[in-house]
Order: structure tokens, then C-alpha cells, then sequence
């Protein structure tokens, strides 16, 4: 009747997760009936749920990606403190089966439901504006792909609560992961939480793609498009070409796990080293679809905050597309141990050294863009410079990492934990707090507390260091990633180290709350009245803050790069513009009942509720072929109305 | 706003403004890709070519054929308003190419170094 | 020139560069759809891989050569191929609003479709029934799932051209209704190009 859920899989016994689950449970249950008592539901289902603002949406992603940080944040502290204390006799507080799963949660959720929902919601955001256009190509299909991701994190979330997650890593190599080895719910959480959210991350990347290709201001030929923009398309690009890779490879693990087949398993002709192989074809690019924009936003930064244009716009088009070719030519650096050959493993490891060239030249741009600058050391401005020096680090240990007969030493030890932690949050996390600080007052309108941001930012970068560097040396000592117990008690000092850097950066998340917090109650002092607070050269700036649904009452002219930048050297038109009506989408519930289902129905499928998946799968196409039947799907925005908002706004002051 | 404005890019199939949708591109198209395809039986289950060259000659009638398709199904053209359509289709080959040879001979290479019996 | 005016931006000056403004609706539609479908190959192109990489493998089971009947395969790839003709035949009747010819162009694409996905399910029946099904061998395991997504895909493609022809007749030949018809025409013309790669390599290979 229910599959093989019962209420054992509630953890009764683990003290851990039962409390953590119950204060969740608390927080939620406090939040939903804060929004309840003050009548809130009509407003959160009309502006945001039901939502096919690109900002809305943006905005929605960039709220996921940071509560999940906090999830993520969690597992890792507790694996720090674990390896901090669990030395020689010590046994630590975290039993290997717990660890195994902390670790594993801790990856998939990092990636997956932090870095991407943050990278895709500052793409969501910006992308449009800074293209000079309403809205994304498909408004709707990206409410849909928002949903989608949001179910694949209430999956990864409810496995805290009902039944164990996946003790398989964040990469479910089988044969461990098979049915064999895994035979519990774990594995299944993990693969149907990935898949879902999978098939959102590949529609943005679709609709992003035609976005940046097809719709852009006119005038804004490529070479006129922000850097932001090259680099947006790069990343969705990458999506489109690697993330069907990802969805076959858990299809043919599901396969093994579901029917019985035999693509990976022991026996009967499965070869496992074919999972590792197609899982990082995947891999690679994703971590470049992660960095790729937020070398976006540093470019942006960069700029505007030197008061001059980008150093080389053109080397940076050209690098951007260069590494998007390569990322998918170095994949098997991720497992030159496996077996193949000296030649095999050559190729790959002098691939992987030449994908490093087109990042330097982008390193010297955004240096020579500062030099000779007015620099405005702002919160950005400090990510800027903190990932320049992080990231070349982290960069160089991979180049090390890239020889293979150095791989053959350091693969899956403490080193490559630190090397991708160092690029990641250096690269990624820098990025994505970085745009977050820049872009924050254009979504809402009041800028965000600047000392707060900075101390955060000193906290991540001095917590980063302390945390990481020492598991640089580890790994040349030795230690292996992934230890739940450790043997050698020489290790621990430089463990502590570790577990104070995680402090530092927990303080750094603290002072994020923190800065948010105040932002919101002094936000009076720091409104943003005229759209452009930095100073910016980018068409986003041009509209007001927030801008309004259809973000530009009349499409820009764009003539040059900066386009902004040329309008404003140019002044302020003599005439105002005639307004015509705008056609806008309509608000659609498709995103949210479509992940409804979805819910169910990876939740049915993990613990083999069949007459759930049939009547959830039913229901979604239902649901699917009635939406595809409506009509009636925009509305128009009539020129009283935009005419009037523009009035308002000239009154202020501003250019049109 | 019309749907379409002459001078704009071509999209795959999309029939307005395209001088080669009519009857006789897909007539033709359907002649042709039958050909193919009875070449191709023909190339592997008769000795027409030298044994060890017919999965070449497959992969060139495969190639041949998908061709058919996207010249004459999907009006494919060498236009400068196709253009976008055949660097996206470039790159969607360049990925699929990467993906096939490159687990071929990754896995290849794995096999024989891991001493793999055929199993 | 002023930011304000609102006369078009030269096509001339623009076109070939990117700059003739955001493109009309059908356009970005065909397009995004066209992008998906890439993304579908490249989805196909992994279980190529794997099933190439496993091919070899049968654990002792049955072979390709043994199980592959190449005349009911010529059959399906013939249905398949006049589908994909009578649904550019279809897409140009639609383009030329002759409703007539629509329907009955529509309809042998489906029959054409329904009977491609016949003579594959009894085929894929009739291996089961011999112990060949897809838990037999790494080798069945691929076979069945490259083969058996591609026949998800024609299915799905049914449904979805149904579905059009209903919303045709319900609300005639409008702008939103022609341009999924172009999806789906896009959709199963692509469907054929998978199946030229799949009849190639798995079958005509796999059955030397």
C-alpha cells in the first residue's frame, strides 16, 4: 500500500537528525503561520509564486540557494568538527553511516541546490535587464524550471526527516551505488532529487540560450552585448550540452536499480568504470557553468567600480568561448587513477593545463581594468580583488593537480578537497556575494549595509585560508578525503586550524544575516532613488529600482558597449517618447502544481509507492495538456498606465 | 508585432519565406533517403564492400542521410539567416562526437589496461 | 540620432551582426525548441556511448546477429521515414491553410508512427519472451534502453501531434497553433535522424 515506507524510516533513534528535523519543523511551521495570521497568501501567491518575472524569479533562486546554504553549511561544520576531535581514540560524535551521508549531502547540495539556484537566479535577475529587453524567451517554462529546482531540494531536505540520504558520495559511483550495495532509499533520494531538478536546470538553460541569441534591444549587435551576457551564454550553453549527459547516466543507474538491467552492476557484463567516465563528461562542464557567470559579474564589477570600461572586451568574448569548448575536453582528469593508459591520461592532463590560459587572460583584464581605475572599494570591489588572489591559487593547484603522475599521488586526498574548495568558494561563492551585493539594490531598492557586507567578507576570506590551507599540507601528508576517524594523531593541530576556519566563515555567514537585517531596517538611509547607485554602464542600471514588470517603458537604442554609459555621456532626451501598450505575460500556477507533482511523484518513487507514481504522473499531464489548452495566456499594459509611471519618475529627475 | 518579418533569421522547418519548402524538396528528400537507407542494407549484409571497411561506410550513409534530413526536412540552408541554426547544430555535433569517441576510447583504453575479459 | 526616436534600426546596418532588435515570436519559439532538441541528441549520444561501449558485452546471452531481424527492421525504418515525408507535407498544408489536406497528412503520420512503435514492441515482446530481455546481459541492457528511448520519444511525439490536431480542429490554424505544429514537426523530423543512427550502428552493425 505504501511501498516500503513505514514508520521506521522516521529516525526516532538518532538524536541528530530528530532534533535538527524537529527545529526545521518548528521554523517552517513559525513562518507559515506568520504569513497566515497577517494575511500574506494572496500576495506570496499572486507577486512570487505564481510568478514569470525574470527578477521575481531571480530573486527566488537566489533566496533558495542561500537558505540552502545554511543546510550545506551545517553538514560541513559538523565534518569539521568530527575530524577535528575523532583522533586516534577518540571515536568523535558522528558514526560512520551518519558521516557517510553527511558527506554525501553536503556535495549534492552544495552544488546543486547552492552554487547553481545562486549562479542561475543572478543570470535570472540581470540577463534581461542588461539585454535591454522585457523577459526571458519563455517566462512560463522558467517559473516551471524555478519549481523544479525547488522540488529537487525539498526531496534532498526530506530525506533528513523520512528514511537516510545516499552514503554514496556526491558522484553515486556505482557498484557501491547499485542496488546491491545500496539497497535502501538513500541512492533513490539522491537520483530522483538530481533528475528532477535536472530537467529544470536544462529548460533554463534552453530558455537562456534563445534569451541571449534571439532577444536583445536592438542596436545591441553580439559585440555590444555586457560581458555578463557572453559569459551567461557560455555557462547555458554548457548547460544544454552537459546536463542531458547527467539525466542519461542516472537514467541507466535508475535502470539497474529499478528493472534489474546491468549498465554498471558486478555481474552479467556492467562496467562501472563507464559511470565514472560519463558522470564527469557531465562534471567537468558543470563546473565551469558554476564559475563561467561569475566571472561575468567580476568583469561587471570590475568595470564599474574603476569608472572605466572593461580592459579587452573582445580577448574576454573570445576567452569566455574558448573555455566553454575546452570544459568539455578534459573530463578525465577526474579520475586518472582509474586504469587508462600513460597516453590517454597525457592528453587529458595537457588539455587540462591549456584550459588554465584563457582564465589568466582573463585574471590580467580585470587587473589591467583596475589599474589606472577610480576604484570605489565597495563590498564587490573586495570579492573582486579576494577572488582574483583565491582564485589564481586554487587555479595553480589544479594546474598541479593536472599532471598525472602528481594526481597519481594526491587524487582523492585532502589536497583536492582544498584545491576545489579553494576555487569554488574563491570563484563561485565570491561571485555569486559579490553580484548579490551589486544587484541587491536594483531588485529592491535600497542599497545593502556596506560595513556589514565588508565584515562578512573579511570573514569569509580569513575563514577560507584558515580552513583550507591546512588541508593542502594534510594531503601532501597523506590524509585521504572523506575520513570520518583519523589514525594519526600528528594531523590534529593543523585539523584545529581547519575547524577554526570554519568558525570564521560560519561568523561570515552570521554577519550576512546580520547585514541583510539591518539592510532591511535602515533601508530609509540607503534608497536607491535613481536607479543608479554605482554608477553603472550597464543598460540594468537605466531602469528604476525595482524596475517595473515590463523593465523598459520603451526598448533602448543601443549603439555602443556600456551602453549605459554612452546614454548618459549623451544626456537626456529633448522630447519624450510616445508609449505604446506593452504585452505581458500573465501570472500561471503551471510552475507550482507542476512541482507538485513532481514531489509526489519522486517521492512515490523512492519508496515504490506505485499507484502513486501512476496517479501523480496522470495527474502532471493532466494538469500539463490543460495548461497547454488555455488561451489567453498575456495582457496589455496600457500606455496610460506606463506613461504615468514615467511622468513619476522624470519628476525625480532621471533620464528616460 | 507580425509573427514574421521578411530579412529575419530562418529557423529549422519554418516554412514561410523559404524558396525550398515545397513538395518536391521533401519528394525529393524522401527519394533520396530511401536510396540511403537500401544502400546501406545492402552495404552490410552483401560483400559489396571490403569487410572491414563497412562500419566506415555505414557511419559515411548514416552521415549522408542525416544530411538528407536537414537540407531538405528541416531547410537547413547556407544562408547568412541560418546561421545561427548551423553553429548551434555545430556544437550540438561537436558535444555528441566528444561524448561517443570519447567514452569509446576512454572506456577502450580502460578495458585493456584493466585486463578486461569479454564477459 | 536620439535615444528617443522610435524608427526602426536599419536592418541592413544590423543584420548578420545581431542587432535588428528582439526577434518576432515564432522565431524565438522554433529556435528555443530547436535548442532542446539538441539537448535531446545529446542526451541519445550518451546511451550511444554506453550501449557502444557495452556491446560487447552479452554474458554469455544471446548476440546481436542472433536477435536482430533486419526485414522487420527495413519495414520500421521505411514506416518512419514516409512518416517524417508526410509530416512536411503536413507542415507545408498548414503554412497554405488547407485544413483538408492537414488532417489526412497528420493522420498518416501517426498511423505511419503507430506502426513503427507495433512492429518495435513485438519485436522488443518477442526477445523478452526468449530470455533476452533487458536484465540478461550489459549488452540487452543497453540495446533496450537506446532503442526503447527513442521509442518513449515516437510515443511521446503521438500524443503531442494528437493533441495538435485536436487543438487545430477546436481552434483552427491560429499563430500559437502553427507554431507547435512547427515544434512538432521539428520534433519528428529529428526523431528520424536519431533513428538513422540507431538502425546504422545498433542494427546493421550489431547484427554482422
Amino acid at each position: 500500500m505504501l511501498g516500503r515506507l513505514s514508520w521506521a524510516a522516521i529516525p526516532l533513534d538518532q538524536p541528530l537528525p530528530l532534533y535538527s528535523m524537529g527545529v526545521v519543523g518548528l521554523v517552517i511551521l513559525a513562518v507559515l503561520v506568520l504569513v497566515t495570521v497577517k494575511g500574506w497568501w494572496p500576495y506570496l501567491w499572486r507577486e512570487w509564486i505564481t510568478s514569470v518575472d525574470h527578477k521575481r524569479i531571480g530573486v527566488m533562486y537566489v533566496i533558495l540557494g542561500l537558505v540552502m546554504l545554511l543546510r550545506g553549511y551545517s553538514d560541513a561544520i559538523m565534518m569539521r568538527t568530527q575530524q577535528a576531535i575523532a583522533i586516534g581514540d577518540a571515536q568523535g560524535y558522528l558514526p560512520p553511516d551518519h558521516y557517510d551521508q553527511i558527506f554525501s549531502a553536503h556535495g549534492t547540495i552544495m552544488i546543486f541546490f547552492v552554487a547553481m539556484p545562486l549562479v542561475i537566479g543572478l543570470m535570472n535577475f540581470a540577463v534581461p535587464l542588461q539585454l535591454g529587453v522585457r523577459d526571458v524567451a519563455f517566462p512560463t517554462l522558467n517559473s516551471v524550471s524555478f519549481w523544479l529546482t525547488a522540488t529537487g531540494a525539498l526531496l534532498v531536505n526530506l530525506s533528513l526527516v523520512i528514511g537516510a540520504f545516499s552514503r554514496a558520495t556526491w558522484w553515486g559511483y556505482p557498484p557501491l551505488s547499485e542496488i546491491a550495495y545500496s539497497p535502501d532509499e538513500g541512492v533513490d533520494y539522491y537520483l530522483w532529487s538530481l533528475q528532477i531538478s535536472g530537467i529544470g536546470t536544462l529548460l533554463t538553460g534552453v530558455n537562456f540560450v534563445t534569451t541571449i541569441l534571439k532577444l536583445r534591444a536592438p542596436g545591441m549587435t553580439y559585440m555590444r552585448m555586457p560581458v555578463f551576457c557572453w559569459t551567461a551564454l557560455a555557462a547555458n550553453m554548457l548547460i544544454v550540452a552537459a546536463f542531458p549527459v547527467l539525466t542519461a547516466t542516472f537514467v541507466m543507474l535508475l535502470l539497474d536499480r529499478y528493472l534489474g538491467m546491468h549498465f554498471f552492476t558486478n555481474d552479467l557484463g556492467g562496467n562501472q568504470m563507464m559511470y565514472a567516465s560519463l558522470f564527469w563528461t557531465w562534471g567537468h562542464p558543470e563546473v565551469y557553468i558554476l564559475i563561467l557567470p561569475c566571472f561575468g559579474v567580476f568583469s561587471e564589477v570590475a568595470a564599474t567600480f574603476s569608472g572605466k570600461g572593461l580592459f579587452s572586451y573582445r580577448s574576454m568574448v573570445w576567452a569566455t568561448l574558448g573555455i566553454c569548448i575546452l570544459s568539455f575536453m578534459v573530463w578525465l582528469h577526474h579520475f586518472f587513477t582509474m586504469g587508462a593508459g600513460a597516453d590517454v591520461n597525457a592528453i587529458f592532463g595537457i588539455m587540462s593545463a591549456i584550459i588554465a590560459v584563457p582564465t589568466g587572460a582573463k585574471v590580467f583584464n580585470w587587473l589591467f581594468t583596475l589599474f589606472r581605475g577610480r576604484i570605489v572599494f565597495t563590498t564587490p570591489v573586495l570579492y573582486l580583488i579576494g577572488f582574483m588572489v583565491t582564485f589564481v591559487i586554487g587555479g595553480l593547484t589544479g594546474v598541479l593537480l593536472a599532471v598525472p603522475p602528481v594526481n597519481f599521488e594526491l587524487h582523492n586526498s585532502a589536497f583536492l578537497v582544498a584545491h576545489f574548495h579553494n576555487v569554488i568558494i574563491g570563484g563561485v561563492v565570491y561571485g555569486a556575494l559579490a553580484g548579490y551585493n551589486y544587484w541587491f539594490p536594483k531588485a529592491f531598492g535600497f542599497t545593502l549595509d556596506d560595513r556589514w557586507g565588508k565584515a562578512s567578507f573579511w570573514c569569509w576570506l580569513i575563514g577560507f585560508y584558515l580552513a583550507f590551507f591546512p588541508l593542502y599540507q594534510l594531503g601532501l601528508m597523506g590524509m585521504t578525503r572523506r575520513l570520518q576517524h583519523i589514525a594519526d594523531p600528528s594531523w590534529q593541530p593543523l585539523l584545529l586550524v581547519a575547524e577554526a576556519g570554519a568558525i570564521v566563515i560560519f561568523l561570515g555567514i552570521l554577519c550576512q544575516i546580520a547585514q541583510l537585517y539591518v539592510s532591511i531596517r535602515t533601508r530609509e538611509e540607503r534608497r536607491d532613488l535613481t536607479g543608479d547607485p554605482w554608477n553603472g554602464r550597464t543598460l540594468e542600471w537605466a531602469t528604476p529600482s525595482p524596475p517595473p514588470a515590463y523593465n523598459f517603458a520603451v526598448l533602448p537604442r543601443v549603439e555602443t558597449i556600456d551602453a549605459f554609459s554612452n546614454m548618459k555621456r549623451r544626456g537626456q532626451p529633448p522630447v519624450e517618447p510616445s508609449y505604446e501598450p506593452i504585452e505581458m505575460p500573465r501570472n500561471s500556477p503551471i510552475g507550482i502544481v507542476n512541482a507538485f507533482f513532481a514531489t509526489v511523484v519522486g517521492f512515490a518513487l523512492i519508496w515504490h509507492i506505485w499507484w502513486i507514481v501512476i496517479l501523480g504522473l496522470l495527474a502532471a499531464a493532466v494538469g500539463i495538456l490543460a495548461f497547454g489548452w488555455s488561451e489567453n495566456r498575456e495582457r496589455e499594459v496600457p500606455a496610460s498606465e506606463i506613461a504615468r509611471r514615467e511622468r513619476a519618475r522624470l519628476g525625480l529627475g532621471r533620464p528616460a | 508585432m507580425a509573427d514574421v518579418r521578411p530579412f529575419d533569421d530562418r529557423t529549422p522547418g519554418v516554412e514561410e519565406y523559404e524558396p525550398t519548402a515545397n513538395y518536391w524538396s521533401y519528394t525529393a528528400g524522401l527519394g533520396l533517403a530511401v536510396l540511403l537507407t537500401i544502400a546501406s542494407f545492402v552495404v552490410s549484409q552483401t560483400n559489396l564492400l571490403w569487410a572491414p571497411g563497412i562500419p566506415v561506410g555505414l557511419i559515411v550513409l548514416a552521415f549522408a542521410q542525416i544530411g538528407v534530413h536537414l537540407v531538405f526536412f528541416l531547410h537547413l540552408g547556407s544562408g547568412p539567416e541560418s546561421t545561427n541554426n548551423i553553429l548551434a547544430l555545430a556544437f550540438g555535433v561537436l558535444i555528441v562526437f566528444l561524448v561517443i569517441t570519447g567514452s569509446i576510447w576512454i572506456i577502450a583504453n580502460l578495458n585493456w589496461n584493466m585486463m578486461d575479459m569479454p564477459r | 540620432m536620439t535615444i528617443a526616436t522610435l524608427d526602426f534600426v536599419p536592418t541592413e546596418l544590423a543584420r548578420g551582426r545581431g542587432g535588428g532588435g528582439p526577434a518576432p515570436t515564432r522565431i524565438v519559439v522554433a529556435y528555443g525548441f530547436w535548442i532542446f532538441l539538441l539537448s535531446d541528441f545529446v542526451l541519445f549520444s550518451g546511451l550511444f556511448a554506453a550501449y557502444a561501449v557495452l556491446s560487447g558485452n552479452t554474458a554469455g546471452g544471446p548476440t546481436g546477429s542472433e536477435l536482430f531481424n533486419l526485414r522487420s527492421v527495413f519495414i520500421e525504418t521505411m514506416c518512419l521515414l514516409f512518416s517524417s515525408y508526410t509530416c512536411g507535407l503536413g507542415a507545408l498544408s498548414a503554412e497554405r491553410r488547407q485544413p483538408g489536406r492537414f488532417l489526412v497528412f497528420n493522420a498518416l503520420t501517426f498511423a505511419l508512427g503507430a506502426a513503427f512503435l507495433i512492429i518495435e514492441s513485438t519485436e522488443f515482446a518477442g526477445m523478452v519472451s526468449k530470455g533476452a530481455g533487458p536484465s540478461r546481459s550489459a549488452f540487452l541492457s543497453g540495446f533496450f534502453t537506446l532503442v526503447g528511448t527513442h521509442g518513449v520519444h515516437v510515443t511521446g511525439g503521438l500524443i503531442f501531434l494528437v493533441y495538435m490536431m485536436a487543438q487545430a480542429i477546436a481552434k483552427g490554424l491560429r499563430p500559437h497553433v502553427l507554431r507547435r505544429l512547427l515544434c512538432f514537426s521539428l520534433f519528428w523530423h529529428a526523431l528520424d535522424i536519431v533513428w538513422v543512427g540507431v538502425f546504422m550502428l545498433v542494427y546493421l552493425m550489431g547484427a554482422r
